[in-house]
C-alpha cells in the first residue's frame, strides 16, 4: 500500500489524502496515517514544486554538473566527503556514482561566475578532493520525468465510439 | 439520374450513428470538457512508434502478405499464449486486420446468409449491428440489465435463440459498460451453445484492460475453441488507435474465409503499423501494465464521485468508461447529455448511442488526466445538483 501512496505523490504531490484513498480504493484514514508515518520516517523527505524557470522573469539560476573525483577516507568510505560537500547550500545534489569519476555534484548559483567561484574556492581545495569537471547546463528539455517546453493539446475528437 | 436513389436501399435504411449526431452538436459548442472518447489518453509508447519510424527509415513501405507479417502473426500467437492461454497457428489461424473493426465486417460477412440471426448483447459498441445489416444478417438485440451487471445472461440468450439463429457477438469487456464476463459466467453461456450450431464473435479489444480479475476468453471454455472468432487489436492496449491494426484467430476455414474478402477489399493491413505492433507484442507489457494502473485509478475516482452524487453507478471491471444511471435526474439520455453540454460544457455520450437499451445512463470514458476528469465531475455534480 505505501509504495502505491508514494507512487501516487511522486506523480503529483498536491493529491490530498482522500483523492489517493479513492484512487487506490483504500479508507481515508489508513492513508493518512501512512502518510503521517512516511513522513516521520523520512521515506517522504519533503514536498517540492517543479518548476520551469526558463519561463519565469527570473532569469538569473545557472545550474551545473560537477564530475569529482576523491580519495576516500580510511574507515570512513566516500560518506565523510560526501557530507563535507553536500553541506553546502550552493549544492543541490550529490550522487555517488561507478564508473570514470566519484560523484555527482549538481550546484545551482546566479552566475557563471559565481558557479566557478564556488567549485575554485570551495570545492576543489577540499582535502579529498582529486580533481573536479564543471559542465554547466545550457537547456533543460527534461526534468523529473516531465518535459519542459511540450504544450500538448487533446486532438482527439470530442466525440468517438 | 437521381444519385440519391442510386445508393443502395440497405445503407439508406441504416439509421447514422447516434455518436455522429452527438459530436456534431458537441464540436459546435466551444471550451468543452469532453469525457466522449473512446480511444487512450496516452501515446504511443516511444519504443513502439520508433520501430515503426525505423521501418520507414528502412524503405518498408511494399504492401505485406494479405493475412500480414509473418513474423508479426507468429509474435500474436506467442502473445496469446503467453497471455490468454489460447494456441493458434500463425499461418493458418491468425488474420492481421485494419483494426478490430475490419474484424467484425470480415466475420459477419463471411457467415452470414440472408435471413440469418445476429444475437447482439446491448448496450454495445456501435458497429454490430449496422454490419449485421451491411452483411444481409438480421440483427437480434439481447437487452442486459444493470441489476446482472450487464452480463449477458444464459436464460437471456436461451430466450433468443431461434432456428434461424447463427451468430452470437459477445462483447466483452464491455464498451460502453465496462462489463466483463467472467469464467462462471462464460461457462454457463458455453453450455447453451454446446448444442446448437452457433459461431460465437468474441470482440475481446479491451481483454488487456480489466481491473483487478484477469480477463477470460469464451475460446478457453470447453467445447467453445472450435466455434470462436476471436477479434482484437492493437488500439487499446497499446494506446495505438491511429495506426489500425486489429487482429482475428480462429477455425482454420473461417480464417481462410475472412483473408479471402480481405485479400481483395483491404489487400493487407498497414505494413508500418505491422512493423510497430511487433514490437508492442514483444516488449509492451510494461506500457500496459503502466495504463492499467492508470485506469484503475480514475476508475475509482469516476465510481466513487458518481455514487457521491447520488447516481446509481455500476462499478466497471473493464474497458475505460463508466456507465452510470441518469434516471433519477428524471432526463432522457439524450436529453441530460444536451442539457449538461449546454449548462455546463461537459460531453458526455448518451446510453442510447449504445442502443436502445442503454436508455436511462450516460457513457463517461476516463481516458483523461486526473485534473481533466476532477474538473469534469465537479461540473457534473453542479448539473446533477440543479435536477435532483
Amino acid at each position: 500500500m505505501k509504495n502505491e501512496i508514494l507512487e501516487l505523490l511522486q506523480e503529483n504531490s498536491k493529491y490530498t489524502a482522500s483523492d489517493i484513498a479513492t484512487m487506490l480504493g483504500l479508507d481515508i484514514e489508513a492513508v493518512q496515517n501512512a502518510i503521517i508515518e512516511m513522513e516521520k520516517d523520512q521515506v517522504i523527505c519533503g514536498y517540492s514544486t517543479l518548476i520551469n524557470w526558463d519561463k519565469t522573469d527570473k532569469k538569473d539560476i545557472v545550474t551545473a554538473l560537477i564530475e569529482v573525483k576523491v580519495t576516500p577516507q580510511r574507515g570512513e568510505g566516500f560518506d565523510r566527503v560526501a557530507e563535507r560537500i553536500y553541506k553546502f547550500n550552493e549544492v543541490k545534489a550529490v550522487y555517488l556514482m561507478s564508473g570514470g569519476f566519484d560523484f555527482t555534484v549538481i550546484i545551482e548559483g546566479r552566475t557563471m561566475k559565481e558557479v566557478a567561484l564556488f567549485v575554485g574556492q570551495k570545492l576543489a581545495p577540499l582535502e579529498s578532493v582529486l580533481s573536479t569537471a564543471t559542465h554547466f547546463v545550457l537547456k533543460k528539455y527534461k526534468d523529473y520525468g516531465v518535459v519542459f517546453e511540450e504544450n500538448k493539446k487533446d486532438e482527439r475528437m470530442i466525440v468517438s465510439p | 439520374m437521381n444519385i440519391e436513389q442510386m445508393i443502395s436501399q440497405k445503407v439508406k435504411d441504416v439509421p447514422p450513428s447516434g455518436i455522429r449526431k452527438f459530436f456534431d452538436i458537441a464540436n459546435e459548442i466551444e471550451d468543452v470538457i469532453s469525457l466522449g472518447v473512446g480511444e487512450p489518453d496516452f501515446d504511443t509508447p516511444w519504443h513502439i512508434r520508433e520501430e515503426g519510424i525505423y521501418s520507414l527509415e528502412k524503405g518498408k513501405t511494399i504492401y505485406s502478405a494479405n493475412a500480414g507479417l509473418l513474423e508479426l502473426r507468429q509474435q500474436i500467437c506467442i502473445y496469446m499464449k503467453r497471455r490468454f492461454n489460447l494456441e493458434y497457428s500463425p499461418i493458418k489461424e491468425t488474420l492481421v486486420t485494419v483494426g478490430g473493426s475490419e474484424g467484425i465486417d470480415l466475420a459477419l460477412r463471411v457467415l452470414l446468409e440472408p435471413g440469418d440471426e445476429v444475437l447482439i448483447p446491448e448496450p454495445c459498441f456501435v458497429s454490430y449491428k449496422p454490419c449485421t445489416i451491411f452483411a444481409g444478417g438480421t440483427p437480434v438485440v439481447i437487452p442486459t440489465q444493470e441489476e446482472n451487471n450487464f452480463k449477458l445472461m444464459p436464460e437471456e440468450l436461451e430466450r433468443y435463440i431461434t432456428p434461424r439463429t447463427k451468430i452470437l457477438i459477445l462483447p466483452y469487456p464491455n464498451n460502453p459498460t465496462g462489463a466483463i464476463m467472467e469464467k462462471e459466467d462464460l461457462e454457463k453461456i458455453a453450455e447453451v451453445l454446446r448444442s446448437k450450431d452457433i459461431i460465437v464473435i468474441s470482440d475481446e479489444i479491451y481483454a488487456e484492460l480489466t481491473y483487478g480479475k484477469e480477463h477470460v476468453s469464451i475460446a478457453n471454455i470447453e467445447g467453445m475453441y472450435d466455434r470462436t472468432i476471436v477479434l482484437s487489436g492493437f488500439s487499446k492496449a497499446y494506446a495505438m488507435t491511429g495506426w489500425r491494426l486489429g487482429y482475428a484467430l480462429g477455425p482454420q476455414s473461417i480464417i481462410a474465409a475472412m483473408t479471402k474478402v480481405h485479400q481483395f477489399a483491404i489487400m493487407c493491413a498497414p505494413t508500418t503499423s505491422q512493423y510497430a505492433a511487433i514490437e508492442a507484442m514483444k516488449n509492451g507489457d510494461d506500457d500496459v501494465q503502466m495504463m492499467r494502473s492508470a485506469y484503475d485509478k480514475r476508475r475509482r475516482l469516476m465510481v466513487d464521485r458518481f455514487r457521491a452524487m447520488g447516481l446509481s453507478c455500476f462499478e466497471p471491471e473493464g474497458a475505460f468508461y463508466v456507465f452510470p444511471s441518469i434516471q433519477r435526474t428524471g432526463l432522457t439520455s439524450e436529453g441530460f447529455c444536451e442539457a449538461l453540454l449546454k449548462d455546463q460544457k461537459v460531453a458526455a455520450v448518451p446510453g442510447t448511442a449504445f442502443g436502445e437499451f442503454g436508455e436511462g445512463f450516460i457513457r463517461c470514458s476516463y481516458a483523461y488526466s486526473i485534473e481533466e476528469l476532477k474538473e469534469a465531475l465537479s461540473r457534473i455534480e453542479k448539473f446533477i445538483h440543479k435536477w435532483v
